[in-house]
């Protein structure tokens, strides 16, 4: 039997800064994870990525990621998602030190 | 030292001028990512996990004031005002825009420097002993042959599309302080009948793969040596699997041939293409090796170092912890170590790097270098120069006196930055730093090279750390294997597991029971952590970490 789909996010890097971004329900790029769009079809998610990957003006390095939902919209499952969403530890470099709400 | 040659500078402005045009046409969309990836990689540009990287050389680890001041320009300049020196010696700059890296190159070039084959399937950054043309043992100094190994294989037509990327380093002394063994090429100078050669070792390696290199000739002669390594990385280039990159190393060819194999068709080689050096590359040696002459070192009295020495126990601390012998009397070679306690290991501030440059053009003869242990070298200064050196990278929190100690640590940038790594290693290295400068130990534990990496490539050389920490994810956690006994040096070995991972919690406890078991055991306080290990095996190492009663017994404490 096929493995349950869980819930993912659409992210990438932004082409001019590298930062990481994520593909929202109106099909723009936010900093925020909060503000992306949890996708719970795996056949949309599948389009969803596949449109995202055709903005190579915008965006690199496109991929989807599992995320959950959370009370303020999607939150990381893995650490790695968690690193992105905030920035290194060692610095208070990256979104950590740019965003209010990560 | 080696300054540009029109070629040189010519070369890399066309290079810089090209990159330029591929970042223009990327950024219109003229260019996709697929096209465009493989441009920026040859130019040292990566995509991390928050940013943009860009990996810059420092060809076997040498630098002059200049060249650490512009450093410290591109940090504060087009960067969070910090860069990260690394096991290659390279620089990396964490956080540069994708826009304003042909300027950040254009100002390396006006330094004579660049990042070409920093990345890539080519012949990367020639690294070399960190003490080369100071240290009291050396033979030759290893930096003319590592700059005409840089000429030699910078955009060489035949190895621009290797089955993978090929490292090089090279030492002069018989003490490897280059991990020659580690590396896909070793040289060693050595010296026979009175003529001066190369010991040639191929098919070392860490990362997934860990093997130690196996001499493939004892003595190549100068005249020989570049037809010889074109050999080597020629009948690589055809053998090499380019069908699985994880086998697709020197070293697993050497393995999967055999040495003598590999050596039978390496002469091959060598006699078809020998003919074809007609001597070029000597006259060029020759150049090179006179721009490498040793400076003009004074003689002074050393009155006020042995008087400091005597009377300022944190700067005999510093002297006796940091200093390394020098070949020219009065002088010593100077380690500042970019391992403060709970810093980043190897990382440097724009001021810092200025510091460093300033010491070094005044103090230093205007040399200075990086280690593969990601620390920073001031190979000349006269002892008379120390108090007031020392003084001054107080100042700057750059007079930890712990090289070689247990806070000396080797740490990758681990998930933390790099978009390859399955878990972070900075943090750990944080973690060991502080608790044993908490508990004012790590002098009496002596020497030990604790060696982190975040992932199965190994960046952190934790295979031949004494102890060697790998992070891994297990089910989505982060999970720290342990291995001892490694060795980096010319009596390299590879460590051994202690068996099961920590998380992230029991490491620093883990690493703790270690070193307790180590001073339980050790002869003396003159038998380092590798010896006793050497003598005493894995066992009573193994019951510290996972007998239950040993492991309370240590908690307790």
């Amino acid at each position: 039997m096929p493995r349950d789909f869980t819930p993912k996010v659409v992210t990438a890097n932004a082409l001019i800064e590298g930062d990481v971004v994520y593909l929202t329900r109106d099909d723009q790029w936010t900093r925020h994870m909060s503000e992306a769009e949890l996708i719970t079809d795996e056949a949309e998610s599948q389009l969803r990525l596949l449109m995202a990957q055709a903005q190579t003006e915008t965006v690199v390095g496109v991929y989807l990621a599992e995320a959950k939902a959370g009370a303020n919209g999607p939150e990381p499952v893995h650490f790695r998602e968690a690193f992105r969403r905030t920035g290194p530890s060692n610095y208070r470099h990256g979104k950590q030190a740019e965003l209010t709400d990560v | 030292m080696y300054d540009y040659t029109e070629f040189d500078a010519a070369f890399v402005a066309e290079r810089n001028r090209q990159f330029r045009q591929q970042v223009e046409r990327r950024l219109s969309g003229a260019l996709t990512e697929d096209e465009f990836k493989p441009l920026r990689l040859m130019n040292g540009l990566y995509l991390q996990l928050h940013a943009y990287m860009l990996r810059v050389a420092i060809p076997y680890g040498t630098l002059n004031s200049r060249q650490m001041r512009q450093l410290a320009y591109l940090a504060l300049r087009w960067d969070k005002g910090y860069g990260h020196f690394t096991t290659r010696q390279n620089i990396q700059y964490n956080w540069p825009k994708l826009r304003d890296v042909p300027d950040m190159l254009d100002a390396l070039a006006e330094v004579g420097m660049h990042a070409i084959q920093t990345s890539g399937n080519t012949i990367r950054n020639v690294t070399a002993d960190h003490f080369a043309g100071a240290a009291a043992d050396e033979i030759a100094d290893p930096r003319p042959v590592a700059e005409l190994i840089r000429q030699w294989s910078t955009d060489h037509p035949e190895f621009q599309f290797l089955p993978r990327k090929f490292k090089i380093a090279v030492t002069g002394a018989a003490a490897d302080r280059a991990v020659t063994r580690a590396h896909d090429i070793g040289l060693q100078i050595v010296r026979r009948d009175g003529q001066t050669g190369y010991r040639v070792i191929v098919g070392g390696g860490l990362g997934r793969t860990p093997m130690i290199g196996k001499v493939l000739n004892d003595f190549v002669t100068q005249d020989d040596l570049l037809p010889y390594l074109e050999a080597v990385v020629s009948v690589w280039n055809l053998l090499g699997r380019r069908d699985n990159k994880y086998k697709s190393r020197i070293k697993i060819t050497v393995h999967e041939h055999g040495i003598d194999d590999i050596r039978a068709r390496v002469e091959d080689r060598f006699n078809l293409i020998r003919p074809t050096f007609t001597g070029v590359d000597l006259a060029l040696f020759e150049q090179i090796k006179s721009a490498f002459a040793p400076p003009a070192f004074r003689t002074d009295s050393t009155a006020v170092f042995d008087t400091s020495y005597r009377t300022d126990p944190i700067f005999r601390s510093w002297a006796d912890t940091n200093l390394a012998a020098h070949r020219a009397p009065g002088y010593a070679i100077v380690q500042i170590s970019l391992k403060a306690h709970g810093a980043t290991p190897g990382d440097a501030t724009a001021e810092q790097m200025r510091v460093m440059a300033d010491l070094a053009e005044r103090y230093g003869h205007d040399e200075l270098r990086i280690s593969h242990e990601q620390n920073v070298i001031l190979p000349h200064v006269h002892k008379s120069d120390l108090p007031t050196v020392h003084a001054a990278l107080k100042k700057h929190g750059l007079a930890t006196a712990n090289i070689g100690l247990i806070s000396d640590i080797i740490a990758c940038p681990g998930m933390d930055y790099c978009a390859l790594a399955t878990a972070r290693s900075i943090p750990i290295a944080q973690d060991i730093a502080r608790r044993f400068d908490d508990l004012k130990l790590e002098h009496e534990i002596g020497e030990l090279k604790i060696k982190i990496s975040g992932c199965i490539n190994a960046c952190g050389h934790h295979h031949v750390g004494h102890i060697g920490i790998l992070g891994l994810d297990r089910a989505g956690v982060e999970n720290y294997q342990i291995t001892l006994g490694g060795d980096h040096t010319e009596t390299a070995s590879l460590g051994d597991r202690t068996g099961p991972g920590f998380s992230a919690d029991e490491i620093l406890p883990a690493i703790e029971r270690i070193v307790r078991t180590y001073l339980d055991y050790r002869d003396s306080p003159d038998e380092t952590f590798l010896q006793t290990y050497r003598r005493i095996g894995m066992e009573p190492f193994k019951t510290a970490l996972y007998d239950n009663a040993g492991a309370n017994a240590y908690a307790a404490q």
